[in-house]
């Protein structure tokens, strides 16, 4: 079962406007990568040039902000779900 | 008229239309509002804007609206409040409270920055209206949405406050809470406001929302005499008010309306929702978030949106920030109640227990002019305090019922104008 991953406006013009796509990979960093080959473009929409993720870019696996897991090496397996999520946004 | 320009990304400074449209399509950094400031210092001088209505809409030219605005007649221009008891009491001679706790219809600063989103949502043509939110947005969201005729969707966490919750479906508004914390419902809104087509306030209609925050400062300068203060104190939760407040002062100096003067803007957390002071006292530009846990639940938030502008504004004007525990909290609120009549919610308790902290630090001089900054009121959320006051006496209706708990009382001080 591949992995699904939700893609926000601003990323769907890589995504032939899809909001969701299915990509492969053993981790999030992984996941990046198919993403990139499969929709070009999105790599460094997502990660900076140093490779780390962008300030204003909030990546959630199965609900759970990656900041708060093992970052761009969190492990994801088949069936998990990913979502790419503009960090801007909010007030209380 | 209109002075402004179009949307800007404030990271990579791409233009963009006026749309409803909140992150940068190139880099995902915030886009704001940006105006024609030379246009706006020609239109605007301080003897015009004093003759206009108390509202927030006298700063008009310095807000994002096309249209006459006809949300929020009655919002903002709230109390500045010389405070010489509490002053007395801390040793600060020129202390002030900005006092949006009867900020109008629903006691709290969101009033200003839904009044701009929701006049924007009208010009957009949106027919339905929503945000995540702690509580004082949802009613303030819910309350202006009846006014304006439009549809509205509220998202909570868990655990709010039960005035906040019928405090939003009083008006008619349908209230969804999440069970989660105020990260997740505002993870799962920035989802559903891309799925929905629907006018989030506080996500795809954000830039012109958190242009109203600067109201607060505006009405802060111009109720000094169109003055800076030395000293703010604000809260910061997601982010918004610390960063627009400073931009206010800039503004009123680009087009003008003041003159000189330099403020120190300094940032209250709780202790418990603290990501910002963490990085802020350990000279880092990364805010690592953190899970909220704190009574003040109205600034529990832990992956403040703003936090990077939080703390660069804090930096620039070289204020400082501390945090509160739970029952400083509590013990400000009281004080501030006991010494002011003003009854703040603990958002409002946590800007004065650091104002305390900073005065001990000497961060703040008690000869300085000092604005606390209570952007909520106390009376939403009386469960924070439930236990921490004193507790009434119950007595039959009878005279000699009284006389005996007078006499017991006596000499304690408990019962005011005992002697």
């Amino acid at each position: 079962m591949p992995i699904r991953v939700r893609v926000p406006t601003p990323l769907r013009r890589f995504t032939g406007g899809n909001d969701e796509i299915t990509a492969e990979g053993d981790s999030i960093l992984a996941v990046i990568e198919d993403m990139e080959r499969r929709h070009p473009g999105m790599r460094e929409r997502l990660l900076d040039d140093k490779g780390e993720l962008r300030r204003f870019v909030n990546i959630y696996l199965n609900g759970d902000d990656i900041r708060f897991l093992d970052q761009l090496t969190s492990k994801v397996k088949d069936g998990d779900d990913i979502s790419i999520v503009p960090a801007i946004a909010g007030g209380n | 008229m209109s002075y402004v320009t179009g949307l800007k990304c404030r990271e990579c400074g791409q233009d963009y239309p006026i749309s409803p449209l909140h992150v940068c399509e190139t880099c995902f950094g915030p886009l704001e509002v940006a105006y024609d400031y030379a246009a706006i210092r020609k239109a605007v001088s301080p003897a015009a804007i004093e003759q206009r209505p108390h509202n927030l809409w006298r700063y008009l030219e310095l807000l994002p609206v096309d249209a006459p605005p006809q949300i929020g007649p009655n919002s903002g221009f709230t109390p500045l409040l010389k405070v010489e008891r509490l002053g007395a009491e801390l040793g600060i001679r020129n202390l002030y409270i900005k006092d949006d706790t009867v900020n109008h219809p629903t006691l709290s600063y969101k009033d200003r920055v839904v009044s701009v989103a929701i006049s924007k949502a009208r010009e957009f043509g949106f027919k339905t209206v929503s945000c995540a939110s702690t509580g004082n947005l949802a009613t303030a969201v819910a309350a202006h949405a009846a006014r304006a005729g439009l549809q509205c969707v509220i998202f909570m966490p868990e655990g709010v406050e039960a005035g906040k919750i019928v405090g939003s479906t009083i008006y008619g508004a349908q209230v969804v809470i999440i069970r989660g914390n105020y990260d997740d419902v505002n993870r799962l809104c920035s989802e559903i406001a891309d799925k929905y087509g629907w006018a989030f306030v506080n996500i795809n209609l954000r830039p012109y929302y958190t242009e109203g925050a600067k109201t607060f400062g505006f009405e802060v300068a111009e109720q000094l005499g169109w003055r800076l203060p030395q000293h703010i104190v604000l809260p910061t939760a997601g982010g918004t008010i610390l960063p627009k407040v400073a931009k206010a002062f800039r503004e009123l100096k680009e087009v003008g309306l003041i003159s000189e003067g330099e403020c120190r803007v300094h940032c209250a957390q709780a202790a418990g929702a603290a990501p910002v002071i963490q990085a802020l006292h350990k000279g880092a530009d990364l805010i690592t978030p953190v899970k909220p846990n704190t009574i003040a639940k109205s600034i529990a938030i832990g992956n403040p949106a703003d936090g990077f502008y939080v703390l660069r504004a804090v930096r620039e004007s070289r204020g400082w920030g501390e945090v509160a525990s739970d029952s400083e909290i509590i013990e400000a609120i009281k004080l501030l109640a006991r010494t002011e009549g003003v009854f703040a919610e603990p958002a409002g308790g946590t800007t004065l227990a650091v104002t305390i902290k900073l005065l001990a630090q000497k961060r703040i001089n008690g000869d300085e002019t000092v604005v606390v900054s209570i952007t909520g009121n106390g009376y939403k959320t009386l469960e924070a305090v439930g236990n921490a006051i004193t507790q009434p006496y119950v007595i039959e209706a009878r005279l000699r019922e009284f006389d005996a708990l007078f006499e017991q009382l006596n000499g304690r001080r408990s019962l005011a104008g005992a002697a």
